[in-house]
């Protein structure tokens, strides 16, 4: 594959509600920091991709209401709707095609404005399921109990994931809720759907997160030390979630090989430096530990109460706080990726891992993890 | 003359909509014909003859070999809970549901995959994974997926 890099990240702060911003105020935001990051104005981008949902935003072919901010005018620009990750991956796919040296992109979305629970039921099949009244935390939590019982993994077990990602955002000036808690905390936190405590699970939030890729002579124009694409990809599983084994990332794995096929990884456990994973939901992150080969089939568990996934670990797992820390859907992954290339970049403050040249960063669509974007990327080309 | 920038004087304001879109799915034959059958009380799911797979839900075409499914079968109304969840808090989705709900995935006896659905006639804590329920029907059937009440153990 060509060299390709990103040059420019720019992310809002997430909040629970952000009362002075609409969806399109947010993209102007997060965009402007990326540009200047990148040391670059919207003349050097050559097409832009921007990701959202009609259904969270509340409008239908949303992408063009953020297009303004996108600065797409006289652009090729083309919309994802799905997680800022597959659409930075459509973004890179772009590049590749030769026809442009740069792409933009651009996620954002603001659960402030809906309710998440009707918004997700309407992601089931409405002539098979959706009558029953599922959403995606009740569906995260039938996985959870699955993920459990083949591994006789614990409420403890996902306690932890939540201390670990809300005490590291508390070095994450963009997280929505830095907390130090205890495992305690955690498990009297109110039971929401079983397992899955409040502190289980993600909260709802407000925010966008734009990034730059270049092609490599494109890149030496950027200010920026560029970080380095060394591998992607991109794999989905069945839609129903009775036609899935909802206790394996089937799709993750698939995706992680391709990812690391690419990039050399052999031995992911002791190549990758630090991951930025997509941790909706504790049991998640945990299961996207093992999909992307961290650890053995349910033992990321006991990894995680060594310290290994900790800030100061061999494998520092969402050293950024996560998504548990603030989680604007759509915009996630992409801010997942962002976090990875302050790592790279060596500008992660006291998050910062010891060794960084190589991290994971994951980004999800779909309930329980339907489908999975995975990108190796690399502070050295 | 001075324009004032300060806009953190400014009030905030929420401009309240409910989006309301009529729409109506078709079922489409293949789950019409499986509605049909709930409100006869029996559970029809269709048979991939490449692979063999049953899918119930029935499915008019075999995801995996990208073949029609071409054969109906009739499932017992039991099966086997593979997984499950009680909502304890109200939560949207869930409209006027009774609390705690308990919302599962069950294979039926024949099936390949787990319909997806809720367990009722017991205690929520007294659900299992593994444990074997059978379909309880709505004695007055509206044609939907909610012609099967709920699970019950057996």
């Amino acid at each position: 594959m060509e060299n390709v890099a990103i040059v420019g990240i720019g992310m809002t702060k997430i909040e629970a509600a952000k009362v002075a911003e609409n969806f399109a105020d947010m993209v102007w935001e997060a965009v402007g920091k990326a540009l200047d990051d990148a040391g670059l104005t919207i003349d050097d981008i050559d097409n832009v991709i921007t990701t959202s949902n009609d259904f969270w935003d509340g409008r239908t072919i949303s992408c063009m209401a953020v297009g303004d901010a996108s600065g797409v005018r006289n652009k090729n620009c083309s919309c994802v709707e799905g997680d800022g990750a597959f659409g930075a991956f459509y973004g890179l796919t772009r590049i590749l095609s030769g026809s442009y040296g740069t792409t933009l992109v651009t996620a954002h979305s603001k659960g402030s404005e809906s309710v998440s629970s009707l918004i997700t039921n309407a992601a089931f099949d409405p002539i098979y399921e959706r009558a029953l009244g599922l959403d995606m935390v009740t569906a995260a939590a039938l996985q959870a109990n699955v993920y459990m019982d083949r591994t006789g993994v614990r409420p403890e077990d996902l306690a932890r994931v939540s201390v670990k990602n809300h005490g590291n955002a508390v070095h994450n000036p963009n997280a929505q809720l830095p907390m130090k808690l205890s495992v305690s905390d955690v498990l009297k936190s109110e039971m929401m759907v079983d397992p899955l405590h409040k502190l289980d699970c993600s909260p709802v939030s407000d925010g966008a997160c734009a990034m730059i890729l270049a092609r490599e002579d494109r890149a030496r124009k950027a200010k920026t030390r560029p970080v380095w694409v060394k591998g992607v990809g991109f794999c989905a599983d069945a839609y129903h979630l009775g036609d899935r084994d909802l206790a394996e990332p089937r799709s993750l794995t698939a995706a992680a090989k391709k990812a690391y096929g690419m990039a050399g990884i052999t031995d992911p456990a002791r190549q990758i430096d630090l991951a930025e994973l997509y941790d909706a939901f504790t049991h998640q992150e945990l299961m996207w530990i093992e999909g992307l080969g961290m650890a053995p089939y349910g033992k990321a568990a006991e990894d995680l109460e060594k310290g290994r996934f900790d800030i100061g670990g061999s494998l520092p797992v969402n050293a950024s706080g996560g998504l548990l820390s603030g989680h604007p859907v759509i915009a996630a992954g992409l801010i997942r990726m962002a976090e990875a290339v302050r790592q790279l970049r060596g500008e992660a403050g006291a998050a910062q891992a010891s060794k960084a040249k190589t991290a994971v960063a994951q980004g999800v669509n779909g309930l329980c993890g339907q489908s999975h974007c995975v990108w190796v990327l690399g502070s050295e080309k | 003359m001075s324009v004032d920038q300060d806009l953190s004087k400014v009030k905030p304001q929420v401009y309240p909509s409910k989006i309301n879109v009529p729409y109506s799915w078709w079922a489409g034959d293949t789950a019409a014909r499986f509605f049909a059958g709930l409100s006869e009380k029996r559970i029809e799911a269709t048979r991939c003859e490449c692979c063999n797979k049953v899918f119930a839900p029935p499915r008019k075409t075999c995801p995996e070999c990208f073949a029609a499914c071409q054969t109906w079968v009739d499932l017992a109304l039991t099966g086997t809970v593979t997984g499950f969840t009680v909502a304890r808090a109200a939560r949207a989705a869930m409209g006027g549901r009774k609390l705690p709900a308990v919302f599962a995935l069950v294979k039926l006896d024949g099936a390949d995959t787990a319909l997806l659905h809720v367990i009722g006639g017991c205690a929520p804590g007294d659900v299992r994974i593994g444990m074997r329920v059978k379909a309880r029907f709505a004695e007055e059937p509206a044609g939907g997926i909610l012609d099967i009440l709920y699970f019950e153990p057996v």
